[in-house]
């Protein structure tokens, strides 16, 4: 998928993940406490430091806790350039201790499947001995995240299979039921905020907690959204146009994907 | 002076693992994760495994492909660096090399387990997962009620392996180890460890360990043998040695993906190599060098002087 846009007369190239990218790192503000991830949310959070967000701290789960983007790209969290000139090295136990503790003011999770209330699947479709089983590789951190950061981002690919009514397995959970579902099911906090999809960005009603479309990327309409969307979308009645990554956006981008590896940035 | 703990690898495996046993690896999640001595137990054909990790990363798809394993306790099992775990795929789904059974936590979940096992108690108390599916295997978790407050929360029940496997930078012969860098749920996975077996990139003395006593993670009454492995976690990366060889991760998933694939996949990396100088020798010296360390980052040297 490419997408190609005219600003002020600039055409940007960029890829469906970049943009991604770009408008996950708006969402974290300067000075929060944010719960890293792999992947898209990793250079999200490299390209919020080095943009508008210097002084926000990362924490990865393996026990890193970072004020300084990595000196170069890496693929893991277990990379020792993630390692290299970290505020601390420690426990997993403390980390996720911190998240417990109401902490963390962000956290990002990506899913195999999502319902309309944000419920998150990473666990296995249908069940065991079933037609079309699959087993996926399990929550990780991700349902701590979902349970315990202040405020969750969910970054995925936006394709009917994955946008579902029902989730088959709630490994993280979102919103249950809607209304006040968390609160009734012992959930001390927390709950998405939006889902960044490959499509444009999803928030949540805050009294019913049903998922809608609130901003659309560039080249992308709501028909096309809702047709790849499992159930019936609502649509904000301001629905607005997710503004493109700038081009030092994409160079911060780049410079931490250079393979394309998770952007495809090279293959646009 | 205790007694040197230092054995061959081999002899380790054939000492400290039996069949049916659970065993805790890959604590410390996408590094220092004990490849060489997985590697042996699978050459040794050990079977009826119980795993128990975090976020494994595929020396547990390794174990299970290779039919050792009869269950996994696990919060994430997979490829780190490509996603799917093939083989950790293909038994789940398929039974095949044989059905294993798979008790899902979260990283949260299963460091608590850990860490009551390392204290001795039943269980341990957390409020994440509340309305998580994975919160309703009831083998595991219970909802608890805080007798002082009376709110909600979920009991985690206790784990305790029968033998921790764990890589480290250095160590001395009594197992006195030094580890640097982020150490995921690797202390509470060796205390709760009825034993522990350190897998270690240098032996030094205990001089140098008792010249930096915050550096030690572990010490020595927790652990029963010693073996000297340098590249032990290839293709994870060892803080201060060596870096993550991400191609690898790639390559493997590539090579794993079908079943008759797989099983050429063994026989070049694990069965065809008798221990883990072949298999760095089949790795080559270039691919090696292009894995060490090219920007030192030293610490200030502290006084623990008095």
């Amino acid at each position: 998928m490419n997408a190609s846009v005219s600003e002020a007369n600039v055409v940007l190239d960029y890829t469906p993940q970049e943009l991604m990218v770009a408008a996950a790192a708006r969402e974290i503000a300067d000075g929060e406490l944010v719960f890293v991830g792999m992947r898209l949310p990793l250079l999200a959070f490299l390209l919020a430091k080095r943009s508008h967000a210097p002084s926000a701290l990362g924490l990865f789960e393996n026990g890193v806790i970072r004020d300084t983007a990595a000196p170069r790209a890496f693929m893991t969290m277990g990379d020792p350039v993630n390692l290299t000139y970290a505020l601390k090295c420690t426990e997993m136990k403390e980390i996720m201790a911190y998240l417990q503790r109401g902490r963390v003011n962000l956290g990002f999770v990506g899913g195999a499947e999502i319902d309309r209330f944000g419920n998150l699947n990473t666990s296995m479709i249908g069940r065991p001995g079933e037609d079309g089983f699959v087993r996926l590789p399990g929550s990780g951190g991700g349902s701590d995240i979902a349970c315990l950061a202040q405020r969750l981002l969910i970054i995925m690919a936006h394709q009917k299979r994955r946008f579902k009514e029902k989730v088959s397995y709630i490994t993280s959970p979102g919103y249950g039921d809607g209304g006040s579902w968390r609160t009734g099911a012992g959930l001390i906090r927390g709950g998405p905020k939006a889902v960044i999809t490959t499509m444009g960005i999803l928030r949540f009603d805050p009294e019913t907690r049903e998922a809608y479309l609130d901003s659309i990327h560039p080249g992308v309409t709501a028909d096309e959204v809702k047709a790849n969307t499992g159930w019936d979308l609502k649509v904000s009645t301001d629905v607005s146009v997710t503004r493109a990554p700038t081009e030092a956006e994409l160079a911060v981008i780049r410079e931490y994907d250079p393979q394309g590896h998770w952007t495809g940035w090279r293959k646009r | 002076m205790g007694a040197s703990k230092i054995i061959p690898l081999d002899e380790a495996i054939r000492q400290l693992t039996t069949d049916g046993m659970s065993l805790a690896l890959g604590t410390a999640l996408e590094g220092m994760i004990p490849f060489a001595a997985g590697h042996e137990i699978i050459r040794q054909g050990k079977k009826d495994l119980t795993l128990i990790g975090p976020i494994s990363d595929i020396l547990f798809d390794q174990l299970i492909g290779a039919g050792s394993v009869a269950r996994v306790i696990a919060a994430w099992v997979g490829n780190v660096t490509s996603g799917a775990g093939y083989n950790f795929r293909r038994a789940v789904e398929q039974g095949h090399p044989r059905s294993i059974e798979v008790l899902d936590h979260s990283n949260y979940s299963l460091a608590l387990a850990l860490a009551a096992g390392a204290a001795g108690t039943e269980f341990a108390v957390t409020r994440s997962l509340f309305g998580s599916d994975i919160s309703l295997n009831q083998d595991i978790f219970r909802e608890l009620i805080c007798p002082f407050t009376g709110e909600r929360h979920l009991a985690v029940r206790a784990l305790r392996p029968d033998l921790t496997i764990l890589h480290v930078q250095r160590c001395d012969s009594r197992g006195n180890a030094h580890f640097w860098g982020s150490s995921g749920v690797s202390l509470d996975a060796a205390a709760a460890a009825d034993r522990v077996l350190l897998t270690t990139e240098e032996i030094v003395p205990t001089e140098f360990i008792r010249s930096d006593p915050s550096r030690t993670l572990i010490p020595e009454f927790l652990v029963s043998a010693v073996a000297l492995v340098p590249w032990g976690a290839h293709p994870s990366s060892v803080y201060g040695f060596y870096g993550h060889d991400d191609d690898y991760y790639i390559e493997y998933a590539q090579a794993t993906k079908d079943r008759t694939a797989a099983h050429a996949w063994y026989q070049e990396w694990v069965f065809g190599l008798p221990d883990r100088a072949a298999y760095l020798q089949h790795l080559d010296a270039a691919r090696l060098a292009r894995l060490r360390l090219t920007h030192p980052a030293l610490t200030i040297p502290v006084d623990f002087g008095y």
